[in-house]
This record gives structure tokens, sequence and C-alpha cells, in this order.
């Protein structure tokens, strides 16, 4: 029985994504109320799509399920994850032919119903393409690739991704990035400043925000934010990357498990008002 | 296109020698035309041959129980781990296109490695490399350095796979040709495992993969030859890569086995398209008949000759049977790659190949490769001539240093031994979240998934030792490996290696290798890890000579209970440090030696593997028992950098542990802390687990001292080295940014 664990967290990824759907269609009646319905996109060239599917899967016990990005329906996930990676190669520039994906149409319109999408590294990059999110993330001051583990500081703890912490605390999650320096014009940023749409900021580990402690250049040491409906996230952080015990810091389950907590609390409320009403 | 006219002034041209023109005329019975010639060099040149090398392989030890495939049977190695899983793992060299174009040399090295690994069924889960760079302070040194990391970087991180661990040098006899050995590590099911080999007639042979171009033509003859100031007109013979295509490619290949399609299936590296037809052909005592008009190309008017020697990265040859033949196209259209039929095999063992409606090869297949016609020569070896000057030094006329601080400060801010965080925090060292990045020490470890078990990987040689003694610096290569993947709790369990050495032609440089592989040979033997395959680059030199000899040796080590591995930095105060292994202050070939003395002198460390296997024995068991804090292997920089490290690796998490030690020994002091005696391991302990440490080492006959203590923030040796441990952190963690960023 172990090997067949085994079997499939070694390659998590299912290989006919057209015979996977009508399993969901099966499993859809059967499925518990508990468990929230969670798509990760799987573009040419996301290579964290498996990290995010494993945490969500098997950390979290969700209902997980890999969205093609060539198929044109989100097959009635609550959350959206748009994984890290290179997708499409990132050749013309990071996320910009990814938003043209018959998938990427969908996410937009999902989100703009208020449905949640969370975008991690490229994920963060194709939201800002697809202008679910605004400003861009330029190149690297330090013109290199980095990858490494930094401490950010929660902005605002009163979102649907952050609940579980509180404003200040510091989370040591890693990034790994070459294109990860987050701008926007002057405007832009005093409104996000304003709405308290900053969600984590690149800090020292005593949780000041100071030049040294940003890895890559971006504006006021942005490393997450979310649109000002509070639906949309982008993250250039992994927090799929710190969420797994075996491999030591678990920082990062706080943010899944806010998104998973918010929906719940969504769910009773909602169950609640059909229990009242009938 | 007219062909020119094919005599034996052309066959040299291709890097053939007469006495081989000669054969290839007996083999054929007449005068090859233009494109067979190309074949025929490619194929018999060192890279594809192994003609000057491989009398000496077979002398490695290349069975043990648990090897799935032979060493050079496929395209990389099988260990069988349990489970019904194996690892495919393989290290190869790239060093000649990195030397004239460092980023897309290296970018194509990790490329070809990554093949090899799913070209056999296995999703590679680790990647590792091995990179010898000349002098920092030459700023060719800077841009090659620069370059080949950003390109290793590159490939790696867009292919989704983490670059875990490797091991660097500087040294001037790099300093033209820098050496970049490319590992991955991969895992298959038993039952997934894919072969290398063309069977069945009337299969149908497809090539899978990117379009074919102009690029790379000749660029395993490139690599058969030294570098030189015209080398760099062999730029057009270094591949670009394209690791997003390699991204869809592995996905590809690996639903494509394991929907069960595939016959067989071998990637196109060197030689393209010519040297995998040959070799599955001759794998399958079978042949093919290829019609090149079929291959996608992405240039206008190529040649067959130009068809058949390119190579075109991201592209492989697969056998599939006519039934399955359209299955197998549609999973490579649902990932957007060519997928075309280009022949059949057929039951000759020639390799027919058609272009434009006419017969442009035919070739026995056997002929042309490894372990069949290819030749194989026996070259003389003489011991060189410097192995005697060198060893002339009396080591006691050297003046002691006047100050320790200063020395052990510089040496760890030698580029030998200061941290490589510059290089590694470029490589994407998480993704597929298995690397538990927190087993900060001597070697890599990757969790395997849905089992309580982890693999753990380093790449090790010194190439000093090497050159200063080939037979016991080749040995200690292994050995060191070995002992690193034991100092977090791993089994060693088996070898590839990448063989780096000067022009074979030379006997004093086939005296080196010819030690080496002895070397290696023994120490394989002794510590129960066979080699399961690798590769040799030989024509690494320089305008002014060849580099030191350089046996990169790619060890995995078998974890079966992950919550008991160990890390190298210290974790409490009051733990106690205690030296696993005698030491007698050997300074011949050390680190301290060459930076402080400015010598490259002596003999290099001697080692006894009977004593080394008992070391790393008895380091299992106490790691197994759960009575070790940290353990890190002594070696470049001796004691003293060894206790520095576990100290500085205590900073980076923040803990801040020093160490207080007291020394009472007859030896020099210099040479004791700096020395570079084999077989010794710094291990912390809690000062309860004392009794059992002491029996075991006592079991297994095991010299072993209790060094000093763990404390907080200092860092101090008798009276004479005095730190706080945040000074000798800021020294090894920033040197190499520091060296590396002038302009």
């Amino acid at each position: 029985m172990r090997f067949e664990i085994c079997a499939e967290t070694l390659d998590p990824q299912p290989f006919d994504f057209a015979q996977d759907k009508s399993e969901i269609r099966n499993q859809k009646s059967t499925m518990s109320h508990t468990k929230q319905k969670f798509g990760v996109v799987v573009f040419p060239g996301s290579n964290c799509d498996h990290d995010a599917f494993y945490v969500l899967k098997n950390i979290f016990n969700q209902d997980t399920k890999f969205l093609w990005h060539k198929d044109s329906s989100l097959e009635g996930v609550d959350v959206v994850i748009l994984p890290g990676g290179f997708s499409y190669g990132d050749y013309l520039r990071c996320g910009a032919i990814a938003r043209f994906s018959p998938i990427m149409k969908e996410v937009i319109s999902f989100a703009r119903d208020g449905g949640i999408v969370i975008g991690i590294c490229n994920g963060f990059q194709i939201l800002c393409e697809s202008g679910l999110l605004p400003g861009a993330l330029l190149m690297n001051e330090g013109l290199t690739f980095v990858c490494r583990y930094v401490n950010l500081r929660v902005e605002n703890s009163n979102t649907r991704f952050t609940s579980e912490c509180n404003r200040g605390d510091v989370l040591q999650i890693p990034i790994a990035h070459g294109e990860g320096n987050y701008f926007a014009d002057k405007v832009t940023i005093e409104t996000l400043e304003r709405n308290n749409q900053i969600l984590f900021r690149y800090c020292s580990s005593d949780g000041t925000v100071t030049p040294d402690s940003n890895p890559n250049g971006s504006i006021n040491n942005i490393a997450g934010i979310m649109n000002e409906y509070g639906n949309v996230m982008g993250v250039m952080p992994h927090p799929e990357r710190a969420a797994d015990p075996v491999l030591g810091r678990t920082d990062g389950q706080k943010i899944f498990r806010s998104v998973i907590n918010s929906l719940m609390v969504n769910e009773n409320l909602k169950n609640n008002i059909l229990v009242e009403r009938s | 296109m007219i062909e020119p006219i094919i005599d034996l002034e052309l066959a040299i041209k291709h890097g053939l020698t007469e006495e081989e023109y000669k054969r290839i005329l007996e083999i054929l019975g007449r005068v090859p035309n233009y494109t067979e010639l190309g074949i025929f060099s490619v194929m018999w040149s060192e890279h594809c041959s192994y003609k000057n090398s491989i009398a000496e392989l077979k002398k490695l030890p290349r069975t043990g129980e648990r090897l799935l495939v032979k060493a050079g049977e496929e395209n990389a190695g099988l260990v069988d781990i349990g489970d019904g899983l194996a690892v495919a793992f393989k290290i190869e060299s790239h060093n000649h296109p990195s030397a004239v174009e460092p980023y897309q040399g290296a970018a194509t090295g990790v490329g070809g490695i990554m093949r090899d690994i799913f070209t056999m069924g296995a999703r590679p889960i680790a990647a590792l490399n091995s990179l010898r760079f000349g002098n920092l302070d030459n700023p060719r040194t800077r841009y090659l350095m620069k370059g080949i990391v950003k390109g290793i970087g590159d490939y790696g991180n867009c292919f989704g796979v983490p670059t875990v661990a490797g091991d660097v040098y500087f040294d001037d006899c790099y300093n033209e040709n820098p050496i970049v050995n490319a590992m991955s590590v991969g895992i298959v099911k038993h039952s997934e495992v894919a072969r290398a080999v063309a069977k069945g007639e009337g299969n149908i042979v497809m090539i899978v993969g990117s379009s074919t171009g102009r690029d790379g033509i000749h660029g395993a003859t490139f690599a058969s030859e030294e570098i030189s100031e015209k080398s760099e007109s062999k730029r057009p013979s270094v591949q670009v890569g394209d690791p997003f295509t390699e991204k869809l490619l592995l996905e590809a290949t690996l639903e494509a086995i394991k929907a069960g399609l595939v016959i067989g299936i071998q990637d196109m590296g060197a030689a393209g398209i010519t040297c995998s037809t040959s070799e599955m052909s001759a794998r399958g005592k079978s042949g093919m008949v290829i019609d090149l008009d079929h291959v996608p190309v992405r240039e206008i008017n190529m040649t067959a000759y130009e068809i058949m020697l390119s190579e075109s990265q991201e592209r492989m040859l697969v056998v599939t049977t006519p039934e399955n033949q359209d299955a197998l196209k549609r999973i490579f259209d649902k990932w957007e790659l060519n997928c075309r039929a280009i022949g059949t095999v057929t039951n000759d063992d020639k390799v027919k190949v058609f272009y434009q409606d006419k017969q442009v090869a035919d070739v026995p297949a056997e002929s042309l490769v490894l372990g069949g016609g290819a030749p194989v020569y026996y070259r003389e070896a003489k011991e060189p001539d410097y192995i005697h000057k060198i060893r002339n030094l009396d080591f006691n006329k050297l003046p002691e240093p006047i100050n320790y601080n200063d020395c052990l400060l510089q040496l760890l801010s030698s580029p030998n031994i200061c941290s490589r965080r510059w290089i590694y925090t470029q490589y994407d060292t998480m993704v597929r979240t298995n690397t538990m990045v927190e087993i900060v020490g001597d070697a890599a470890v990757v969790h395997l998934k849905g089992t309580n078990k982890a693999l753990a990987m380093k790449t090790d040689c010194n190439p000093r030792y090497v050159y200063l003694n080939p037979y016991e610096g080749s040995k200690i290569a292994v050995a060191e490996s070995a002992r690193n993947v034991v100092c977090v709790g791993a089994k060693p369990l088996a070898i590839t290696n990448c063989l780096n050495f000067g022009n074979p032609y030379k006997s004093e440089i086939f005296w080196q290798f010819k030690e080496s592989v002895r070397g290696i040979a023994d120490a394989c033997r002794e510590l129960g890890t066979p080699v399961t395959g690798g590769n040799v680059s030989f024509y690494n030199e320089n305008p002014d000579g060849a580099v030191y000899p350089t046996p990169v040796i790619g060890m995995i080590g078998e974890i079966n209970d992950i919550s008991k591995v160990v890390s190298a930095d210290f974790k409490n105060v009051d733990d106690v440090i205690i030296i696993l292994g005698d030491t007698f202050g050997h300074i011949g070939g050390s680190e301290y030696l060459r930076l402080y003395h400015n010598k490259v002198f002596g003999d290099s460390p001697s080692i006894n593997l009977m004593i080394e296997r008992n070391l790393q024995t008895a380091c299992l068991e106490m790691i197994n028992q759960r009575l070790v804090n940290s353990a890190h292997d002594i070696s470049d920089g001796g004691l003293a950098v060894t206790l520095a490290e576990c100290s500085i690796y205590s900073f980076d998490k923040n803990r801040q542990l020093g160490i207080q030690i007291d020394i009472d020994t007859d030896l020099r002091r210099d040479f004791y802390l700096f020395g570079e005696d084999q077989s010794r391991i710094i291990i912390s302990i809690n000062p309860e687990n004392m009794g059992l440490i002491e029996s075991i080492a006592n079991h297994y006959k095991i010299y072993f001292k209790v060094l000093g203590k763990v404390v907080k923030n200092k860092f101090q040796i008798n009276n004479c080295i005095n730190f706080e441990v945040a000074d000798l952190a800021k020294r090894y963690n920033d040197t190499l940014r520091g060296k590396a960023e002038i302009l």
C-alpha cells in the first residue's frame, strides 16, 4: 500500500486531462462539504504545479485538481491557483503569453465575479499581465535569479489570505525568481498602501523593513499584494515550499490555512442561513 | 550540392587517423561518401567511442547486487532502492563548449544529462554540478564563471529540477579550460524503465521534440581536441539550449513510457541522429532504414551530412509499434511537440539512410559503436618527472605562522573554501519540494515523497591531490564523497564518475589517467560502491599545459529513516565536540600550504581504505542510534576550518554557536590545525551519550578524542585562535560575492 501512495506522489500530474474531467463530474455528487475545491492551473512550463497540488491535497487534505491551460472550464473550483514556473518558457516577458491561454479567460471572469485566485511567483506575473493585479514584476535589481529563504512581514491580517497571521508577524518563506522586482507608478503604489492591499513586505528577521532585506529591489519592499476587492492575491515567495513539516519550516501553511478557513466560514454562514430559512 | 572528394586528407581533417580511415575502407569495402565519413568521424571520436579510455574503464568494479543495469549498457546507471523504485543517475562533462561559450555550453550540459535520465523513464528529482575555474583575479575567469553559473541556473530553474549540491575549485590550471560536469538523479518504478534499444522488424522509428538545425555540428569532434586560440572559431559547434521545450519533452516522454507505447528510446546528444540510430540498432542487434526527408528541420537547404550530424538539443529517437504510432503522436501533439516517423527497424544490422530519393549512407551499426567496431587503443603510460620533483620538500623548514587568527581568516576566505552561496542562490534548490534545506552540510538530502526515505548526494574531487598523486588522490575522491553522504546519515550506494584529463596521446597524461582509474577501482571495491557509469573528457588543456587531472565522483547514498538525518551545524551549548579518526599533521597538497606558503608541493594525504570503511560504518551507526547532533567531514583547510564551518552554519541558522577547545599535541600547531589527513569526522554530541559513542568507536577500532565543547558566540582554540563567530561568518559568507562581482 505504501508503494501506491509513493507512486502517486512521485508523479501526481494526471496524464489525461480529458479523462480526469469525467472523474470530477462523478465525484461532485459525493463530495464532502468540509473539503474545499482547489484548481491548480497547468501551463506548459509550469513547474511548481506539483508542489502546490501536493500541499493542498496531501498536507491539507483538500479536494485538489489540475486545470489544463487549453481547457475553458474551471470545473467548479472554489479557488484557482496559478503556480510558479516558466509558463511558455517566459520567453517574451514573464506571464505575457500565458495570459492568452484559453483557461485565463475563465480565470479572469471567475475573478471578476469574486472568485478567489492566488498567483504564486510566475502566477503573480501572470496576474499582473492579465490586469487582475496592478503593476509589473521587473528583473531583479541584482540581475541574477535568487533562490533562498526570506523574511516577510505580514502587513494586513484582515484578509482571507492572511487571517491566520497577526499584523507584524514575520514569516520565513523562500523566494525563487529572476523577475520579482515589483513596480508600479506612484499613484498605484499610494492606492495600494492606502487600501491596505499590500499583504507582505521583505524584512529583516526582527521585522524591520530595510533595503538590505529586499532581495530584488521591489518598491517599498513589496512581496505580495491583493486586488481592491480582496479576492485576488499575488505573491513572489512560495508558501507551498514552506508547508511540508518533513522539509523543516512551515510558515507557508498559514496562508493556505487562512484561505481554507475563510471558505469554511463562508460555507457555515451559508448553511446557517439555509437552516434558518428552512 | 556537390560533395567533396573523399580521401585521406579529408578524413584527417575530420579528426580520423590514417589507420582509422583504412579500417573504414575495409569495413565498407569501398570509399565512404561524405555523409558516411561524417558518421564514422563522430562515432569514432573520443567523445562517442571512448577509444582511448575504455580498456582502462573496464577495470572499474561495475557490478553489485543492487545494480539493475551494467555500466555503459544504458544511458545512465540504475540502482534498486527498494519499494519497487530505482534511482537513475549519471554525470557528464561539457567542458569544451563551456570554454568558448560559457552560458550555452553549461546550459546544454544540464539539458543533456537530464535527457539521459528521463529517457530511461525516470523523473529527474535533483541536479548537481562540479565546477573548476581558473584564478578568480583573472577577468576571463570571472566572465566564464558568471556565464557558466547563469547557464546552469537558467536551464535547471526553468526545467524545474532543483540543483541541490556540487563542488567548486579554483586554480590557475583551469584558466582557459574550465571544468563543467553536470549530474542528474532521477527516480523510476522498476516496471516503467525504458531501454535504449531498437528491435522488432517493421517497428516505427520516430523523432520527437525540437526540429533539427545546423547547431552543434561536429560538437563531439570538437570535444575531442585541445582548447587553443583557434577554439574561438568553434563557437558554432556549441549547441543552443531551450529548457522550456525540454520540460515539455520530459512530460511527453514520461507520459508515453508510462502508457506503454515505447519499445526503445534514446536521447540525442553528441552526434545526434547518427549516434542514436546506430547505438539503438547495435544494442538490439538490428538495423534501421531512415528517411531524412521526414525529419522536421528549422533551416532550409540542409544536407544529409548536416542533418545526420546536427546536435540540436531537446530531441529523442523513439521506437514504437505501427499500432501505437498514433497514440504516441497524440501525446506529443498535446505537448505541442514534433513527433514524426522517420524510418523503420529492420532485421539486418545496417543503418541505411535516404535523403531526397537517394541513399546517402549504408553502414553496419555495430561497426560504429563502442563495444563493437569502434577502435580501442592501449596508450602508453609514463610517470611524469614532476611527481618526484614536487615531493622533495622538507616541511619542517616552513616558517610557522605568527598570527593564527590571520591564518584562519585567510583560509576561510580562500575561494576554495569559502561559502558557495553566491553560486547556489542562483540555482532553484527547492522546486519539487523534496529538498531538505535544513540539512546544511556535507551532502544534499532529497526526500522521496510518500516514503520515509531520502537520497543523499554529493560530487567531489580535490584535483590538487590527484595531481600530486593520481592513485591516492583518486581513492580520496571516492572516500570523501562517501564520507560526505555518511555525515548526513546515508549509506553510500554507488557512484558515477566524470574523468577530466588532458591529451591521452601524451604518455604522462595517460599515466595520470591510468593511476586514477586504479585508485577509483580500489576505493570503490573496498567501500562497496560500484561504478554505474559516467563519462570521460580528455583534451582538457590550456595553451600552456593540461589541467590538473580531475576525476569527479558523484556519490549516491540511501537514507531509510528521514527523521535520523544530521546536519553539520552545531546545535546546543555544552555539546561535546569529538574528532573521529587520527591526526598526523599531513600538510602536503593542503590548501594551507598553497595559500599561506604559496606552494603546491609534497605528496597528497594517503588513505587507508580499511580504516576509512570502519570510520564510515561507525559514524553511520552513531547517527542511526541518534547519538550525534552534528557531523562534518574534515577536508580542505583541515580541523580548524571544519570547526569554523560547523560554527558558521549554526550562525546562519541564528544560533551563533562556537567552540571552546584545548588541543594537546606533539605535532606542530599549524600542521595539526590545518593539515588534511583523511578519514576524520567532527561530531558534536550530548554529553550523556559519551559512553555509547565510546563503545561504538572502540568496537570499530576508530581513534577518537574529545576536543572541547560548544559555546555561545565565541570561537576559541587554546590561546592561539580567538574570534566572535559572527566575524568568521562574515568572511566566509561574503568572499565569493565580493570577488565575483568585480567587473
